[in-house]
């Protein structure tokens, strides 16, 4: 499988990730080399086998609906690189 | 015990010398602080060490009680900061403890800080990590394994008890066998994963590094048990592992896959891990070769999962809610780009594109799907071992520990060393690594017991069996750094 810097730039964009432009050519060639690798998969017949995304059957999960206090705001936002009293802060997203 | 340093000590030889009057609490706390600081200059195992004092009020009660450790930096710590060895989540503290740290406390136990870690737990070899690499303490010039290296290489050293890792393809056992101690991954479910910061959910599961298997099943006896806020945490519990411990192997079988000891293994590991099944054979179990073809198969399949779900989770990180934020940022978007490639490492990067891929438009169905294809042929080949065998044993690792800086030269080389522990994680079964011998150049080497899903109780026996019959685990590194003092 060929990985081109223009399939690195496509997936770095979805990723939100912007590589710099000396990373770009060294990071196609290694991604190429694991993804090469892995089509190792191919010659493994999985003709008719279902997809395991979960080892042990998960259902839904309920547990009872109660009412408990949420996390005070304060200790949330304190981690927050920008914040006022209430609120998360980010540049301007909407005009 | 008079003689023997309290560092050399096991969890519950301290434990008990504790409840019996022995030691007192602070003298306890005075001899880890004392090794931590003789230590952490030159093996760097620690991110945050914490001033803790004895708790006050009455002492808890249990094996365990007053017993120093510590916790992997991936695991949420009221108000300690946990980074996830990444620049992404410096100064972090988190508004809460996760559910392993709660029931700790709730045990008395002493936590003594924050493990270093290969950054956000993707790495083999704990040098990833923003704050400097871990050095295994019975060689400074060679890593501790990872990702949990510095919760291995801490206990190895003497300078707590016991720790708490995470184990998402190995990260417990790999670096637990580098560094001479004893290693556990639970069955998935058994321990809750509320407040681990997660890198791949389907496989992460907490548990115990320590100096014996016995130990490992204290720890576990703590920790396990389903938790409503982790909704893959199981229901029920295996038992009380600590009492259930008899050495008892006799009639036990043991199936040695024949493909974990072909080519790529180096000749010392393959000798010291038969020589274990020779150990438990000369106890009463019933050894036997067979053949587990899957083997070409588990690596790519960990990792396209692994990546697939890394970026899916690494997506929280984006300089908004919590940790570090780039500046110089123009709108939301540029903000976003600039944070993650700024506060991201470059293997977290490598994860996050490599998951991004497997998940995308046109290429899903070649690599994501046919992985989760993957993994049910993996886990039916694991089951259909475990209708002939209670118990399997192969090599942790195909060698021991490497140099520092040997590793990150070569992601693929790296991956692939995951070889014995990853397949384990994609079928959710528990192993345990042990010491089991030493290479020519006085290396640890270890071995991985792996049971059925829940049978924990049976893999940590034969463990106890196994540290019944030889003392590699009370072995320490016999230099400054190491445990010896």
């Amino acid at each position: 499988m060929k990985i081109t810097e223009e399939m690195v730039d496509y997936i770095s964009v979805l990723s939100r990730l912007r590589l710099p432009e000396e990373e770009r050519g060294a990071m196609a060639a290694e991604l190429e080399r694991i993804v090469s690798y892995m089509d190792v998969l191919e010659s493994l017949d999985t003709t008719g086998v279902e997809p395991l995304s979960h080892v042990f059957p998960v259902k839904n999960v309920m547990r009872p609906d109660r009412v408990v206090p949420s996390w005070p705001r304060a200790d949330l936002l304190w981690n927050a690189p920008g914040h006022d009293d209430e609120a998360f802060l980010v540049p301007k997203a909407v005009e | 015990m008079k003689n023997t340093p309290l560092c050399a000590l096991t969890a519950l030889e301290l434990g008990a010398a504790l409840h019996g009057g022995e030691v007192s609490p602070a003298d306890v706390l005075e001899a880890a602080r004392e090794r931590i600081r003789a230590c952490q200059p030159e093996n760097n195992a620690f991110i945050t060490v914490t001033a803790n004092s004895v708790p006050a009020g009455e002492p808890a009660d249990g094996p365990l009680a007053g017993v120093p450790m510590a916790l992997k930096d991936n695991i949420c710590t009221r108000g300690v900061m946990t980074s996830c060895a990444s620049k992404m989540l410096g100064g972090f503290q988190p508004p809460y403890d996760a559910t392993v740290a709660e029931k700790l406390t709730r045990a008395g136990a002493v936590c003594l800080g924050k493990l270093n870690m290969d950054e956000f737990a993707m790495g083999s070899t704990s040098e990833t990590s923003f704050y400097g690499a871990v050095k295994n303490p019975w060689d400074l010039t060679r890593a501790p394994g990872g990702s949990s290296g510095g919760a291995a290489a801490a206990v190895a050293a003497g300078e707590i008890w016991y720790a708490i890792g995470s184990d998402t393809g190995g990260s417990i056992r790999q670096p637990a066998s580098y560094c001479g101690v004893t290693g556990m991954k639970p069955t998935y479910g058994t321990v809750s994963r509320y407040g681990l910061i997660a890198y791949a959910s389907s496989l992460d599961q907490m548990g115990p590094i320590a100096r014996s298997a016995a130990d490992c099943a204290a720890v576990l006896d703590l920790i396990q048990g389903k938790d409503p806020r982790d909704g893959t945490s199981l229901e029920g519990s295996y038992g009380t592992l600590l009492r259930s411990l008899t050495g008892e192997v006799g009639g036990l079988k043991i199936g040695l896959p024949a493909q974990c000891f072909g080519d790529g293994l180096d000749p010392e590991v393959r000798r010291a891990v038969l020589a274990a099944a020779d150990a438990l054979r000369s106890r009463g179990a019933v050894v036997e070769e067979f053949s587990l073809p899957v083997m070409d198969y588990v690596v790519p399949t960990y990792y396209i999962i692994a990546c697939a779900e890394a970026s899916s989770n690494l997506s929280r990180f984006d300089g908004v809610k919590y940790g570090w934020r780039a500046e110089g940022y123009e709108d939301l978007t540029d903000l976003y780009h600039r944070t993650r490639t700024e506060g991201f490492g470059e293997e977290v990067k490598r994860r996050i594109l490599l998951g991004t891929f497997v998940l995308s438009t046109g290429y899903y169905d070649a690599y994501y799907k046919k992985a989760l294809q993957a993994k049910a042929v993996i886990r039916k080949a694991y089951d259909e071992a475990f209708q002939k065998y209670d118990v399997l044993l192969t090599p942790v690792a195909p060698s021991t520990a490497p140099k520092l800086g040997e590793s990150l030269s070569d992601p693929l080389k790296m991956y692939l060393s995951d070889i014995y522990t990853v397949p384990l994680n994609l079928a959710g079964l528990p192993g345990i690594s042990v010491p089991c011998g030493f290479d020519s150049q006085g290396l640890p080497i270890g071995a991985q017991l792996i049971g059925p899903a829940l049978g924990d109780g049976v893999i940590l026996n034969a463990a106890h069996a196994f540290q019944l019959e030889t003392d590699f685990h009370r072995q320490t590194p016999a230099r400054k750094g190491g445990a010896a003092v």
